[in-house]
């Protein structure tokens, strides 16, 4: 599962970036999206997966047993999600703004901040 | 007392809540946002004369436990940038009381602004890598909206770049922070400080080091990493360039002083003689760029990517001079090159314009303009007795006292190519006659005496630093002493029985 989720991460990035590297705003947006779908994904994995067992300390016990599946990955992916989903809402705004102004969405042609 | 560190971060969040609350009253949000940059600035002057003694203050959050919880952490470097921050915050808001039009004000801009020092504010504080990423996330979020605030075509543009290239090293940042906590499984800077000493691979941790690297490189304005910053720092008004010209960066900068001395030392060989060739790379670029532009503000905005360098030098070299040196420097850049921008704003009050080609005559006509342009433009170059001179010259004494005469060099020549750009300015704005044709705006433009104001207050910061400089010196020298010394910060978050 975890190898999966890491070829996953990797195809997220390479995907991402591929398309950040296009001409078009479009592109650009989506590449932002998957890049970052990838980031969350990679902070997900990272502190590995754990099937089925919870997060609690038993009633008994004083610490957690191993194995437990660590929760403090998925508070922060929650965290960067609701942060990546502000981020791309503005860039969409953004993104809408300068098409109006152009008219295309040929990035070659937002040159006005060099004049 | 701890509780004085929730301070910087709980005030400006609450003022700008009421703000918002009250959008309809632009006098009550001007009255409400000036008084609590002030009393920010209060806030951080108390928290600095507190820990001039040499303790760190550590605070946790909701009294969680050490490596659970998240810690705010005030030693020396971040009182120090906390009170340098908000000063700045402060004079530039006067500022903004003379600048801006009413568009920009109804538009959310005093809400926008305390948020943007909130996360700042934040960012010094945090104990936490995570935690700094959320607060590098808040400031970035309003610097955003701040910067497409008015909505010019070449705004939206610039700010479309800005976007693109801050998400994308939020990214990486988070990616880093990631697979750091997969490694270590903590995300509290202290902790990760123990782990990675006792770590016997450390090195193998240094793909993530770099992709640290990386992501701060991009925020501080780095070689190869600053293209974003002069495409989009010119476009907005001036009150806005001014104080992402003074902080923005520089949190970059502090992020990268944090990591790379307290937790990513364990390979200082690689990974600090990599940021000696980036600093080296990033000030000659940076000035290269600057002597080609023939805009007032585009100038200013790649000399912040050429002193964004010799900040890295210092913190490059590891001693405790160099680290002196770089966190003075700092001080002396925030204060100078907002001044710098607050000036090009006045000139393109009077004059109507930030072009070069376009301007002219001011000494004749404002010749106490020209004298405040003259301070910090050759405080910048780094002329004696001003404050970049020392700067400069503890950077350079530094450098050869650990042998680096490659980036000596490279200093030295960057110093006169800065002064170059300053003397361009000086010629081209207010030595030669104004072109034929040129309208002035108007005869007496109104809302210049607030703008006078945090200029003439900041060129006094400016002589202060560079006349008195030995007190300033001696914080910055405790500030160093206790980054070199990880071991105090540790202790002050952990506490005397785990460390």
């Amino acid at each position: 599962m975890e190898v999966f989720l890491a070829i996953l991460v990797g195809v997220l990035f390479a995907g991402g970036i591929y398309c950040l590297l296009r001409r078009s705003v479009i592109r650009l947006i989506i590449g932002m999206i998957l890049v970052s779908q990838g980031a969350n994904l990679l902070v997900f994995v990272s502190a590995g997966i754990q099937k089925g067992e919870p997060p609690v300390i038993e009633a008994a016990a004083q610490t957690l047993e191993q194995p437990y599946a660590d929760p403090l990955p998925q508070a922060l992916v929650l965290t960067a999600i609701v942060i990546g989903f502000g981020f791309i809402a503005f860039a969409l705004s953004l993104v809408y703004r300068a098409h109006k102004d152009l008219g295309n969405d040929d990035l070659n042609t937002y040159d006005r901040t060099e004049q | 007392m701890d509780l004085l560190l929730i301070l910087p971060f709980a005030i400006p969040l609450f003022a700008a809540v009421a703000c918002v609350l009250f959008r309809e009253s632009l006098r009550f949000q001007r009255l409400l946002s000036v008084l609590a940059t002030f009393l920010m600035l209060g806030v951080s002057l108390v928290l600095i004369v507190d820990l001039s003694g040499g303790e760190i203050l550590a605070l946790r959050m909701g009294g969680w436990a050490v490596p659970m919880g998240i810690v705010m952490v005030a030693d020396m470097l971040a009182a120090i940038m906390l009170t340098v921050s908000n000063a700045v915050g402060a004079l530039v808001l006067v500022y903004s009381l003379g600048e801006l039009d009413r568009s920009h004000q109804k538009r959310f801009f005093y809400p926008l602004y305390l948020l943007l020092l909130m996360g700042v504010n934040g960012s010094f504080l945090s104990g936490d890598i995570f935690n700094l990423y959320v607060w590098f996330e808040i400031m970035l979020l309003s610097s955003f909206v701040l910067l497409a605030l008015g909505r010019k075509p070449a705004q939206i543009e610039g700010a479309l770049k800005y976007v693109v290239i801050n998400l994308f090293s939020s990214m990486l940042f988070l990616s880093a922070v990631g697979i750091l906590y997969g490694k270590l499984g903590t995300l509290n800077m202290a902790d990760l400080a123990v782990k990675l000493s006792q770590e016997p691979d450390a090195i193998l941790l240094n793909t993530t080091t770099v992709l640290f690297m990386a992501a701060f490189g991009i925020k501080a304005g780095l070689f190869p990493l600053f293209f974003w910053l002069p495409a989009s720092y010119h476009t907005p008004a001036h009150t806005i360039s001014a104080v992402f010209a003074g902080l923005l960066t520089k949190v970059g900068v502090y992020a990268l002083i944090r990591f790379f001395t307290l937790f990513f030392t364990q390979d200082i060989d690689f990974t600090h003689t990599l940021l000696l060739v980036l600093a080296v790379g990033t000030m000659v670029s940076g000035v290269l760029g600057a002597a080609a532009q023939f805009d007032f503000k585009r100038i200013l905005s790649f000399h912040i990517i050429s002193q964004i360098g010799y900040m890295i030098v210092g913190l490059g070299l590891m001693s405790t001079l160099a680290l002196a040196g770089a966190i003075f420097y700092i001080v002396h850049h925030i204060i100078v090159k907002t001044n710098l921008f607050l000036i090009a704003g006045i000139v393109d009050r009077i004059q109507g314009s930030t072009d070069l080609k376009r301007l002219g005559g001011l000494y004749a006509s404002r010749p106490w303009l020209a004298v405040l342009f003259f301070i910090p433009a050759f405080s910048l170059g780094g002329i004696p007795p001003l404050s970049g001179f020392w700067a400069k010259f503890s950077i350079i004494k530094a450098g050869l006292a650990e042998g680096a005469y490659w980036v000596v060099a490279a200093a030295l020549l960057v110093g006169i190519l800065t002064l170059f750009s300053m003397t361009k300015i000086w010629g081209e704005v207010f030595w030669k006659k104004r072109p034929e044709g040129e309208e002035t705006p108007l005869a007496n433009p109104s809302g210049t005496a607030t703008m006078f104001f945090p200029v003439v207050a900041m060129a006094l910061i400016t002589l202060l630093l560079g006349f008195f400089a030995q007190p300033f010196f001696a914080l910055a020298e405790l500030a160093a002493e206790q980054l070199l010394d990880p071991g105090q910060y540790i202790e002050a978050v952990m506490g005397r029985t785990n460390g």
